[in-house]
């Protein structure tokens, strides 16, 4: 560690002023990153906090570590760039549903297909901020925006499965009124190594505001939220007796209680995060007949692509040598004249 | 091989100053091959050379077709050459389509070698020829060995045991053996290099080996029809050294490697496919051992993005492109301009715009470079006239880019690119080394302090303590490095960009003549790959006593300091660009000049006669 003194909150806090609209969901996921950062060890110096374009992309201004806001949905190109260069920074990139889905789709796509380490952190609110409300790729059909007076009639994507589609080896979903267990997703989402995703849902007070408040209430959190833990049965509600069952087969999960037509514990599905079958089941359960699932879906880690470029350039010095310019030029046909 | 009496050597060999040999046939006869290993012969024969490939954008057009034909040229000679010469001496035939295409290049009186077992009825009909070329009079006016390449091959290959279609594929070896035999070539490197090249498949390398001397055989012979003999072009005197033959790419990926040795620093290079600057990073994909890690990148914004982050992160960022990849990065480019971070693009501009036309050489990237971008966003663009000296532009690329904190775009083209000359090579050790400096002390600190002189900012790579900031792109204060909306404070950062970008005018050496007198009637200005045939043309009216001189811009943005003075020096100025007049456009917005485009845009370099005659006629008018 080069840091032997532990850091606090504060040493993870730029002297920006945050320039969020007041009771913007950004603020929680900004203080979670700010108080987790110290328990992990990290440095400030080799943070990188690097993002796109729009209000989730301000983020890198208040962390008080190296931060790039680069243009609209390029962050994880950058970001590649970044790692590649320089594989000992610990990189993280924040981005929105419109910045990471929209513009900057493609991009999303290749970072996670390629397996960057770095952590990318998606803040969906359904809702394009900064440009003042329109809809975005995540909205649902339906909602009325400035750009769609009489509905959305798009199809929103989801971006959990996009990611899973992608092959990503680390998949998981946050809510920015748990800041506890934001803090447990970075945490892991940090000793992964490899692209690690985490969708994190947002309000927006201004242009989507209680977007998410029927997963989000207090009311309803329980019964509508299920948070996975691996090796543990996938159970949700007040006092835990609702659960998921798995078809036979895997083909689809039905929701089961405890003690009701005959359930037991031993019915219910037991979340195992290697299980890309069973991550995207869970990452596509929707109220109001599914809660919506949280936590890590997925985590099969294999090499990352910045191991593996420094493995194969080191490989190419181990069976070429070091290279020498002078021969380099010299090599093949040459001849002396005059 | 214009008088019609000439020298021999003690062989009986005409001797002649210079020869231009075109290699024509289907995309699939393998005369890029063919070409390229006459390229490497000649130069170790010690001829100067200079090359044309020009090939369909097509892999495998249609067999037969016009639009398919590949062709190959080479101009080489005992004194200097700086073009691959206007009109073939020489053109090798391989099917109808290639005489169709090429013929009409040819001057009366011209070689013109056919493989007559390719003048089937269906190719003629294919090449849009109603009646036999070869029959009806089409090729009275010139000399024409008429040989049954296809026949003769498969002779040679026979014993080798290949089947029809793999032996007739030897058939540009067979024509390469003759032309070998015809120009006096040594076999060996060709031979060596099949060997090579075959290493797995040894019956291959032997069949097409004998093709070769088949060809060579067949010269050294047949009689050869009356006009027609054996030619040797002697030795070139050039500058004592050692030498090599490189294409324009291959140059830029060198210099690039050697510019992360000269600096100390590793290179990162973000790309993504597009021709015609695909081979750069073929190149440098294989030099992993030298320093340089290479991406491919999903596409053109995230290949100038990934290196913009290497940058960021404190090594050499660097990316290539065409006309229609540097659309797609230009906002990227703005990005690297308000952060201040040094990149370095090369584009390797082509004929459009749009995907126009990707094999076709063209200059008209020059506004896109200086001006391409939403918003005064200066940077610097340099632009190299010849294959070599893309090497040494490369390496100044990155120590103005590390120096200046500015991306620096190397504008080359499709002509530069694929062309090859004979290279003095340099030592390494002979090369100046590029001065790094990495701010490191925090007292004091802010991302945008600048060099009092240079202006340019410090640079600060993540990972250095007590450094910590954040850049991007919103406009920055001049004074605290912060986001700042300040109407007046963007008024002095648009400025401050601005002149830290003339700034680097003062490291450039000053614009010289680059042939002939520094005032006078007319001057001649060029840049990029126009070189060889303004200079050529120059040299010819100038032995004929005409007031004409050559300027060579190297520096596009900013322009050299002493250009303005010298171009007011001359009566008028006439500006030959592959593109629609777009550095003449530069030249009268900058310093009020009259200068007088001369444009072509098809696609093709000049010839030297097209600038000849515009000289000419320009300084008749006067009288």
């Amino acid at each position: 560690m080069d840091t032997p003194n532990k850091l606090s909150r504060k040493d993870f806090t730029s002297d920006q002023e945050v320039r969020w609209c007041p009771g913007c969901g950004d603020y929680a996921i900004l203080a979670a990153m700010q108080r987790t950062l110290p328990d992990l060890g990290v440095s400030r110096e080799k943070t990188v906090f690097v993002s796109g374009i729009g209000c989730s992309s301000r983020f890198p201004y208040y962390m008080n570590t190296y931060g790039f806001h680069t243009i609209h949905g390029r962050a994880p190109a950058f970001a590649t760039g970044v790692k590649l260069a320089n594989p000992e920074l610990d990189v993280w990139v924040v981005t929105g549903d419109g910045d990471g889905l929209s513009i900057g789709g493609n991009h999303f796509l290749h970072v996670l297909r390629r397996n960057v380490d770095l952590q990318l952190l998606m803040f969906n609110n359904r809702i394009y901020g900064l440009t003042k409300g329109q809809y975005s790729p995540t909205s649902l059909v339906g909602q009325k925006t400035p750009s769609t007076p009489f509905g959305s009639i798009d199809m929103p994507v989801n971006p959990c499965l996009v990611a899973l589609g992608a092959n990503a080896r680390f998949v998981a979903r946050g809510i920015d009124t748990s800041t506890s267990t934001l803090g447990e997703l970075f945490k892991v989402a940090h000793a992964h190594k490899g692209t690690s995703f985490i969708e994190i849902l947002q309000n927006c007070p201004v242009f989507n505001d209680g977007e998410w408040d029927n997963v989000a209430a207090r009311e309803v959190a329980s019964e509508h939220q299920l948070w996975v833990e691996h090796g543990k049965p996938l159970l949700f509600g007040k006092d835990k007796t609702k659960g998921l069952r798995l078809a036979p087969g895997g083909s689809h999960v039905d929701v089961v209680t405890i003690g009701e037509n005959g359930v037991s514990l031993a019915d219910v599905a037991v979340h195992d995060q290697t299980n890309r079958t069973l991550a995207f089941l869970l990452a596509n359960l929707f109220l109001p007949e599914f809660p919506m699932a949280f936590g890590v879906l997925y985590c099969n880690p294999v090499a990352s692509y910045d191991s593996a470029v420094a493995q194969q350039n080191a490989a190419a010095v181990e069976k070429l040598g070091t290279g020498d310019i002078d021969k380099l030029l010299r090599s093949g046909h040459t001849w002396n004249a005059g | 091989m214009d008088t019609p009496v000439r020298p021999k050597d003690a062989d009986g060999r005409e001797i002649l100053d210079s020869v231009v040999i075109r290699f024509a046939g289907d995309s699939g006869d393998g005369m890029q091959l063919a070409g390229a290993q006459f390229t490497q012969t000649t130069a170790v024969a010690g001829n100067d050379l200079a090359t044309f490939p020009d090939f369909p954008a097509e892999i495998r057009a249609p067999a037969g077709t016009t639009f398919g034909v590949s062709g190959f040229q080479i101009h080489f000679a005992s004194h200097d050459v700086l073009t691959p010469g206007d009109d073939p001496d020489v053109l090798v035939a391989m099917n109808p389509a290639a005489l169709k295409v090429n013929l009409k290049d040819v001057p009366a009186g011209g070689l013109v070698i056919l493989n007559t077992g390719a003048f089937t009825a269906g190719n003629l009909k294919k090449a849009g020829y109603t009646k036999n070329p070869l029959e009806d009079g089409t090729l009275d006016a010139y000399r024409k060995l008429e040989i049954d390449v296809s026949k003769l091959t498969l002779a040679a290959v026979e014993p080798h045991g290949l089947g029809t279609k793999e032996g007739l594929r030897a058939k540009n070896l067979w024509t390469l053996g003759l032309l070998y035999w015809l120009f006096a070539r040594d076999r060996g490197p060709t031979v060596e290099w099949l060997r090579r090249k075959f290493a797995k498949r040894p019956d291959l390398a032997e069949a097409n080996i004998a093709a070769l001397n088949a060809g060579h055989v067949y010269g050294e012979t047949a009689e050869l029809p009356t006009g027609i003999s054996s030619y040797k072009i002697p030795k070139a005197d050039l500058p004592p050294g050692h030498y090599r033959n490189i294409t324009g790419n291959e140059a830029l990926a060198w210099g690039l490697t050697a510019a992360g040795k000269l600096s100390g620093l590793p290179v990162f290079y973000g790309s993504y496919p597009i021709t015609p600057a695909s081979s750069v990073l073929h190149s440098l994909a294989g030099l992993k051992h030298y320093g340089v890690t290479t991406f491919q990148a999903e596409d053109e914004i995230a290949a100038i993005c990934s290196a913009i982050g290497a940058a960021y992160a404190g090594i050499i960022g660097a990316t290539a492109t065409s006309g229609p990849g540097m659309a797609l990065k230009g906002e990227a480019l703005g990005l690297a301009i308000m952060t201040e971070l040094p990149l370095v693009i090369f584009d390797i501009q082509r004929a459009g715009p749009s995907t126009g036309m990707p094999t076709k050489t063209e200059q008209s990237d020059l506004f896109q470079a200086v001006w391409g971008r939403n918003a005064d966003a200066p940077l610097v663009v340099l632009a190299p006239a010849t294959p070599g000296e893309c090497f040494q532009m490369a390496i100044d690329a990155v120590r103005i880019a590390l120096k200046y904190m500015t991306p620096v775009i190397v504008l080359s083209d499709g002509f530069i690119a694929n062309g090859a000359e004979p290279w003095r090579i340099p030592e390494f050790a002979s090369l100046p080394p590029i001065d790094v400096k990495f701010r490191v002390d925090p007292e004091g600190f802010h991302p945008y302090l600048r060099d009092p002189v240079s202006l340019a900012r410090n640079w600060a790579k993540p990972g250095t303590p007590g450094l910590e900031h954040r850049i991007g792109g919103i406009e920055k204060s001049f004074d605290t490095g912060h986001i700042s909306y300040d109407s007046e404070n963007h008024h002095k950062m648009t400025k401050t960009r601005a002149a830290k970008i003339q700034n680097v005018a003062n490291d450039l050496p000053e614009q010289k003549v680059e042939l002939g007198n520094d005032s006078g009637e007319l001057a001649i200005v060029g840049w990029g790959s126009t070189y060889g045939s303004i200079n050529q043309a120059v040299r010819r009216c100038r032995k004929d006593g005409l007031d004409v001189s050559h300027i060579h811009i190297r520096h596009m943005w900013p322009l050299p300091r002493g250009l303005e003075k010298l171009l007011k020096n001359f009566r008028r100025v006439i500006v030959p660009e592959l593109n629609n007049g777009q550095l003449a456009r530069i030249l009268r917005a900058e310093y009020l000049v009259p200068a007088e485009p001369l444009d072509k845009i098809e696609g093709m370099p000049f010839r030297v006669a097209e600038i000849h005659k515009a000289i000419v006629d320009t300084l008749a008018a006067k009288t």
